[in-house]
This record gives structure tokens, sequence and C-alpha cells, in this order.
């Protein structure tokens, strides 16, 4: 094992340049370091000038998503002993504008999230009486595995149809319209089928499957969005076909 | 602050990276995701070649002669062999994917994607053997 | 939804599926065996025969008509994402998807006509 280990950052500066550079740095080499505790160590001992973001360092926040050797990766993750020799690079995450050195813009990203209506939505309240909304296992189930999304956008830099066409709608915000929609208090899953079936919406997807790949926490856009197509269409045939029942 | 940036300490200017048009050979899964998306042209190919099949049948015994010599040059054998691998590639990557789209449920319990391909290839398997059936029984 | 895109999707899933299962084995014999001699070619009469059939004429539209329809509306995304030409969908869209539809009505006025 050896005892340091390069990093290949990117930088930019936009007060002093129009473009992005790369930096060297060479940091310590340690087992169980990860890419984040490299940048940490270069923040906090060569170059203080380095901006990036991360917070919970333990792979729940989904703040330090950057791109590592090409791959979109959350590097309180990325084990920095899965990359000797290196040089390892750290890039910003991928399709996203940069703000500054790996700090990349997300409004977009979440404009389009609220786009969904990520959260629980009914016609009508139970009284507060009545208690709370029961579920079974089995009702939970059903949509757990959507609801562990963190937020985290690795998905967005894994494909290629955002890269291409940065208006689609993007496979967090599909996964997370179904982790609601798939809910057993939510009543607004046709609301939520009619918007990703704008233009833009889920219709864009090609079914390439590197968001699936790229989810840190096990959550399966690829597959939500499948579904959601075939909902969509059945739902396009029973409107043309059974009007009043699609309602 | 350098001139002309056309920025202010409060919204920098953002650095827009282009995708380039190259972008499907920067890694293997994105090539091999075009190669499965070309795969249509393989179908789109066969499927005249069926067409063309229909009108030499329509057209009496010699049309279809004639059809079916063509269909013995060696630039046809090519091109059927080269579609066949495509084909094939198209039908293994479809079985694969099918199960995503379906969110079965038996007994309570989802079924294992496993369980939907494998339900694929026995499908492929009767109908082509169906198909063999009946173009050898004349 | 007014828009006609869940629609083609269905045409593409339909021909997908049609190609998967069934174009592997019409292509081995068609393009392959019977030219090749490794299997006995079927004769004229009996091919003849077998297409005329009321059941085989709606199986060979389904399976020439949606697997053009699975073709064009892949195509029609490939060329989108893999050469960016997206100012240029008018034309593609009826390129592809006008293609698809006059080889189905092509098909559907020979299987017709067959006798």
């Amino acid at each position: 094992m050896p005892e340091t280990i390069q990093l290949e950052v990117a930088r930019y500066r936009p007060e002093n340049e129009s473009t992005p550079t790369t930096q060297r740095y060479e940091v310590p080499f340690r087992k169980d370091w990860v890419v984040l505790d490299a940048l940490n160590y270069i923040k906090d001992r060569l170059d203080g000038s380095l901006s990036y973001r991360w917070s919970c360092r333990m792979g729940v926040c989904g703040s330090c998503s950057m791109m590592v050797n090409g791959k979109p990766k959350l590097t309180c993750a990325a084990f920095l002993s899965d990359f000797v020799p290196g040089p390892v690079r750290v890039e910003p995450l991928s399709y996203f504008p940069i703000v500054r050195d790996l700090v990349v813009d997300l409004t977009e990203f979440l404009y389009k999230l609220k786009k969904v209506k990520p959260w629980i939505i009914r016609e009508e309240e139970k009284p507060l009486e009545e208690g709370e909304y029961r579920q079974t296992p089995e009702q939970l189930d059903h949509y757990k595995q959507f609801s562990m999304c963190i937020n985290c956008v690795l998905c967005y830099a894994a494909c290629p149809v955002y890269g291409l066409e940065g208006s689609f709608i993007g496979p967090a915000a599909i996964a997370l319209a179904e982790r609601y929609s798939r809910d057993s208090r939510d009543q607004a899953a046709l609301e939520r089928l009619e918007i990703l079936s704008e233009e833009d919406g889920m219709w864009q997807c090609t079914f390439v499957g590197e968001c699936t790949k790229a989810c840190p926490k096990g959550v399966d856009p690829e597959g939500a969005i499948q579904q959601y197509k075939l909902a969509g269409a059945v739902h396009w045939f029973k409107s043309l076909l059974l009007p009043k029942a699609a309602k | 602050m350098s001139e002309g940036t056309g920025h202010t300490p409060f919204h920098p200017k953002w650095y827009r990276r282009r995708v380039s048009v190259w972008w499907w050979l920067e890694s293997w899964t994105y090539a091999r995701f075009v190669l499965r998306e070309i795969t249509s042209v393989a179908v789109a190919f066969f499927a005249l070649v069926m067409l063309w099949q229909l009108r030499a049948l329509a057209e009496g015994p010699e049309a279809y002669a004639r059809f079916f010599a063509r269909l013995q040059s060696p630039w046809f054998l090519l091109l059927h062999g080269v579609a066949l691998v495509f084909i094939l590639y198209h039908s293994l990557t479809w079985f694969h994917l099918a199960p995503k789209a379906m969110s079965l449920r038996l007994g309570g319990r989802r079924v294992p994607d496993a369980a939907i391909v494998a339900m694929n290839y026995l499908m492929w398997l009767a109908a082509s053997g169906f198909v063999v059936w009946l173009a050898l029984r004349g | 939804m007014r828009t006609k895109t869940p629609l083609l999707w269905t045409l593409f899933s339909a021909g997908g599926t049609l190609a998967a299962l069934l174009y592997p084995v019409h292509l081995l014999l068609t393009g392959l065996a019977f030219p090749l001699a490794w299997l006995k070619a079927p004769d004229y009469e009996y091919l003849h025969g077998l297409v005329a059939h009321p059941a085989a004429r709606v199986y060979f539209f389904f399976l020439i008509a949606f697997p053009l329809f699975h073709w064009a509306h892949r195509f029609r995304y490939t060329l989108y994402d893999g050469l960016q030409v997206k100012h240029l969908n008018e034309l593609i869209d009826t390129l592809c998807y006008g293609g698809a539809l006059a080889g189905s009505a092509y098909a559907a006025y020979l299987l017709w006509a067959i006798r």
C-alpha cells in the first residue's frame, strides 16, 4: 500500500478564469479514507480555496455527489483504496452547470422535484378523532424502495438523455412521484401521471438504465419509469374507450 | 474581478459543459446501449424482407423462385447473418428489460424478475418451435 | 391525454415483443436455413396455401406492421439522442412513422389481395 495518492481536482474560479482547469494534490493514503476525506485534507492542510459540498459523510444527505474517475459517486462512499495507485480524477457532477470548483447548480432539479408534487395529496383529510392512517407491511413495501431517495442526483449525472436534453424531468423526480403515487394514503396518482406525461416528462426516457446503476440507495428509477409508461399507456386507452371509468 | 465576464459577486458565471456528439463512445455501457437501439434497423430490415416475400408469393411461382434465388446470393446471406446477430441481441435485451415494466404480484408477494425472464424464454422457445413445425410440415 | 405518445409507445412495445419472440426463428429459416439448404425449404404451393389462411393473414400483418412501428419509435429517439438532430424532429417523425404506416398499409393490401 502506498504512502500517498494523487488527486486531480477540477477547479473553476469564475472571477479569474473562463474555463475549468485541473489541479494536482498529493494526499496521505489511508486504507479507511474515502475521497471526501482526501478533499477535506486538501481543504484543511493544502489549499483552503477548494470549494465543494458535503455534510453527513455517511451516505444519507446526498450533498457530496461528484464524478470520481468519470463515474457519478458519493465521495463519502468512494474508498481511496478502490483507486490505487491513482491518480484519482475528481470533477463536478456531469450535465449540471458548474458554479465554482466542484459545486454545481441544482436549482433546475429542485424545480422539477416540486413539479411532481412529492407529498401526500388527499381529496379529503380524515378527521383527527379517527386517528392515524394505518398501513400494512405490504402497503409499506409497495413504495418503500422509492422513499429511499436522498436527492443526491447521481442518477441525473448518469443519464445521457438528461445530458442531451436538459429539460428532461429526470429519474429522481419520477422515482419520487412513484413513491407518493404508490403510497396507500395518497390519492393523486392520476394527477402525477398527467404531469409526467407532458413534454419533457417520462416519455423522453429511452431506458438506458444507468440511473438505477448509479443510485447509492438502491432506488430503481428505471423500473419506476417503465411502470409509469405502462400505466400511462393503459390510462390513454382507457380514457379513449371508457372515458367515464378513466377519471 | 476580470472585465467582461458579465457576472457579479452574487451571481457567478456558471460553466456549462457541452455534450459531444460522440458521448456514446465514452463508456462501454453507453456504447452497448446504442448498439441495442440500433437493433431496430435490423428489425425493420427483416420486416421489409417479409414484405418482399409476401409480394413474391402473391405474384406467383416464377416471382417466388426469383425471390428465393436472390436470398441465396452471398450479399443477402451476409446481410441476414448480420441481421440475425442484431435481432438476437434485441431479443436477449428485451427479455431482460420487460420484467421492469411489470410489477406482478402473486399471492401478496412480488414475482421475482428472474421468473418473468424465464417465462419470456419459454415463450420464445415455444413460439419458435411452432413456427419451425409449421414451416417444415409441407 | 391528447398526446399520441402513449399510443406510439404501445405500438413500440408490441412490435418489440413480436420481433423478440418471432423474428429470430423467421430470419433463421427464411434468411439462412432455407437458402443454404440446411433444412428443406417449403415449396410454393404449400407456402401459398399457408399464408392464404385467414389466421395466417392476420398473423403476418401484425408480424410486419408492429415491428415497423417499433423501429420507427426507437430509431426516432436514436436520431435525437445519438446524432443530436432534434431540430429536424418534424422531418424525422414524418419519415419514421410515415414509413411504418406505408409498410403496414402495403402489408395489409398484399395480405388482403393474396388468393
